[in-house]
């Protein structure tokens, strides 16, 4: 199985976890990104997931692999789910193990945070005013519709 | 001419009515048929805010097309 994965089904945290179990291993360092009921003053009801998964999961896989050369892991898997997510659901879920925490914190942050810059995955946000809108990717004179990438 | 497949993603699906079409350009760049598929159904993303793919792999704007190619706009990502 890849160590990166875009699931359409809900993700199972206990079988992501299960996958990086290793006797050498004394951190486990997880992050996981929730659907929020707001974002930008606007209260949020649902947000939409869609990726384009080949490239998703190649570029997913090139970023694990960057941070097994960076940081001294043990083991690194993360997963995103495409679709249509309701508020708490878990939309990214990313865990890393190594010898010592410092490295699997460094890690994971490095992880999700290029995750976020380059995977090509686009969310749309349901607002309870019934607009949605696709995040980062309002022009001039739209609504801006989300923050910065 | 050069055949080529587009796939769309996102807000270029929505904005395009489609999932993926066959066509035939005079373009000679991935950034050349962005520009004319963006004149031809008023996308509202400038070509300097979209990626580009080819065969499912990150190609700059320059990236030459060639016959058969299976191409991908990427608009501004938000995963996470």
């Amino acid at each position: 199985m890849k160590s990166f994965a875009i699931s359409v089904e809900p993700i199972d945290v206990t079988a992501c976890a299960r996958r990086l179990a290793d006797d050498r291993a004394g951190a486990l360092v997880t992050f996981e990104g929730w659907v929020r009921n707001h974002n930008d003053g606007q209260q949020v009801g649902s947000l939409e997931y869609e990726a384009y998964a080949p490239l998703a999961e190649s570029e997913g896989e090139r970023i694990l692999a960057e941070a097994r050369e960076r940081f001294a892991l043990s083991g690194a898997v993360a997963v995103h789910r495409t679709g249509h997510l309701r508020i708490g659901e878990l939309a990214v879920w990313v865990g890393v193990t190594a010898e010592h925490r410092a490295a699997a914190f460094d890690a994971c942050r490095y992880i999700i945070d290029e995750a976020k810059a380059r995977l090509p995955i686009w969310k749309k946000e349901h607002y309870a005013s019934g607009a949605t809108a696709w995040i980062n990717c309002a022009t001039r004179g739209e609504h801006a519709g989300g923050s910065a990438p | 001419m050069t055949r080529v497949n587009v796939q769309y993603f996102a807000i270029l699906r929505e904005q395009r009515g489609l999932m993926s079409e066959t066509l035939e350009t005079n373009a000679p760049t991935v950034s050349g048929l962005y520009e004319e598929l963006r004149a031809r159904h008023g996308f509202t993303l400038p070509g300097n805010r979209v990626r580009a793919a080819v065969n499912d792999a990150f190609v700059p704007q320059s990236h030459v097309l060639r016959e058969g190619d299976r191409v991908v706009f990427i608009p501004p990502v938000a995963g996470g």
